[in-house]
């Protein structure tokens, strides 16, 4: 059983019979006062999106999906398409239950996709990806400072915050976690 | 191997945090205060329905320096302040972090009039402007701040009025969902006279037994600090104190040891009055930072 610490984004419950991810997390808490979990959560089946706020105490039951190790193939009008590559198998994940993960994905990429009978219900990412910086403002020579920053955006359209010396062009590796820069690849 | 990003980012904010801290201990230094240090380690902390203290090699983490302080205040010492590390269990947003950084002032023969006084002082000095900035929200900071008691409050934004609370949990619930989100983000507020069953340590108004006097400041919507007037009834202080370990008991949550010597020593403390702040949140707003992970050199998940 999780307990309320236990609670973040991605984290994945059972809640009425039904498997439940939390897709945003705040916690808040008046000095004197008690503490307020409060969650985003889909209904991972009906794709239903609710705020829950849970409280100190409360308990949850982990939701245990079977996992189905996949190719990400590519994206059409159907949506995110999959392979087994035991059996060739193909399946379609819509762009609800796909979600921000979207921004994880690459061509080829293996992932686990979580199973309800034959469907798939979401993705279980890698920690770590490593994706190529298709835009970036031009690094200004004689910006030597380690902790400088500036925006970027990478192959799949996710922005975020790089260290100045990333240039277009660079493989880096991104914390699928919290969506954070960690480091440059190199290749 | 490329130094770590997540750390290295964040340097501009902690020299600018380091600056801050130095100008809070002269901004005290200025008015005749004496900084002091109190043991992190602590065999009691005083016991809150909704604070759980850590346990370290069978004493505890302080959950905040107040009660050496008052002692110290009891033995005599006046105008004290302290900016030490304070621990609370399981506390983690993006406003708050188990570990964090508290400033606490003391005064004797004040109330919490003069602490909010003192708030305005001290966070003028080091804005340094009449006005800021934070989240796109501009902020008048020209002085006297806004004083709201929690019974307006209540009837101003809460559907519930105060005097038909009398259950902790429904009232912190509604400070939570209808009260902080409506308090103004473009000037500061102090939110003043608690419930009695919201504030052990503060003395109850002279004219209404059911209320204390304490203030919350909040500043852009962030809570900052918590002050009141001490109590100092060694009688009354017991029962409170016991009261919320019933509290706690009722649910589920262990019984820490009493505070036995800061009760007895109460007795020999007339008036007084003290605040605790909040100095990682105080950095965020003057650094521009959204999260309480910005302002810090580590995050126990960077640990």
């Amino acid at each position: 059983m999780y307990n309320c610490s236990d609670l973040k984004k991605g984290l994945k419950l059972m809640i009425d019979g039904d498997p439940h991810v939390i897709v945003q997390y705040d916690f808040t808490k008046p000095g004197k006062g008690q503490a307020l979990y409060k969650c985003k959560l889909r209904n991972m089946i009906s794709g239903a999106l609710f705020d829950r706020t849970y409280r100190s105490g409360e308990s949850f039951e982990p939701a245990h999906l079977e996992e189905r190790e996949m190719q990400y193939l590519y994206q059409d009008d159907t949506g995110y398409v999959f392979m087994d590559k035991k059996n060739y198998e193909q399946i379609v994940l819509t762009d609800d239950t796909v979600g921000d993960d979207k921004y994880f994905l690459v061509d080829n990429m293996e992932v686990e996709i979580l199973m309800h009978g034959e469907r798939g219900i979401g993705i279980s990412l890698p920690n770590f990806v490593n994706l190529r910086v298709t835009q970036t403002d031009p690094w200004v020579k004689g910006d030597t400072a380690a902790g400088n920053n500036k925006p970027a955006t990478v192959e799949t359209g996710y922005a975020l915050q790089v260290p100045s010396f990333v240039e277009e062009g660079t493989l880096i590796q991104i914390d699928t976690r919290n969506g954070a820069y960690v480091t440059r690849v190199k290749e | 191997m490329e130094p770590n990003w997540q750390l290295a980012r964040k340097q501009a904010t902690i020299i600018k945090r380091a600056r801050i801290l130095e100008k809070i201990r002269a901004f005290f230094v200025e008015q005749g205060f004496t900084e002091v240090e109190t043991p992190h380690r602590i065999p009691a902390n005083a016991p809150e329905l909704h604070i759980d203290p850590v346990a370290s090699d069978g004493w505890f983490l302080q959950t905040s320096p107040e009660l050496c302080m008052k002692r110290l205040l009891a033995a005599g010492y006046d105008k004290l302040f302290q900016i030490c590390r304070c621990w609370r269990a399981g506390e983690r947003g993006p406003h708050h972090l188990p570990e964090y950084t508290m400033l606490e002032w003391y005064r004797r023969d004040c109330d919490y009039y003069q602490l909010m006084e003192d708030c305005e002082q001290l966070i003028l000095g080091l804005v340094n402007n009449k006005s800021w900035a934070w989240k796109g929200e501009k902020i008048d900071l020209n002085i006297p701040w806004p004083r709201l008691s929690v019974a307006d409050a209540f009837s101003q934004h809460s559907s519930t009025l105060l005097s038909e609370v009398t259950d902790v949990n429904f009232f912190s619930e509604l400070i939570s969902t209808k009260i902080e989100p409506a308090l103004p983000k473009n000037k500061p507020v102090f939110l003043v006279d608690f419930p009695v069953l919201q504030g052990s340590l503060a003395r109850t108004k002279p004219h209404n037994p059911n209320q204390v006097e304490r203030f919350e400041l909040y500043i852009a919507g962030l809570e900052l600090a918590n002050g009141f007037s001490e109590l100092t009834d060694p009688v009354e202080q017991r029962k409170r104190f016991e009261e919320e370990e019933m509290q706690r008991k009722a649910a589920g949550k262990p019984a820490g040891p009493f505070p036995d010597k800061y009760i007895k020593e109460l007795q020999t403390l007339t008036k007084a009055a003290g605040i605790a702040l909040g100095v990682d949140r105080l950095t965020m707003l003057l650094c521009g930072c959204e999260t309480i992970d910005d302002v810090v050199c580590f995050t126990p998940e960077q640990l």
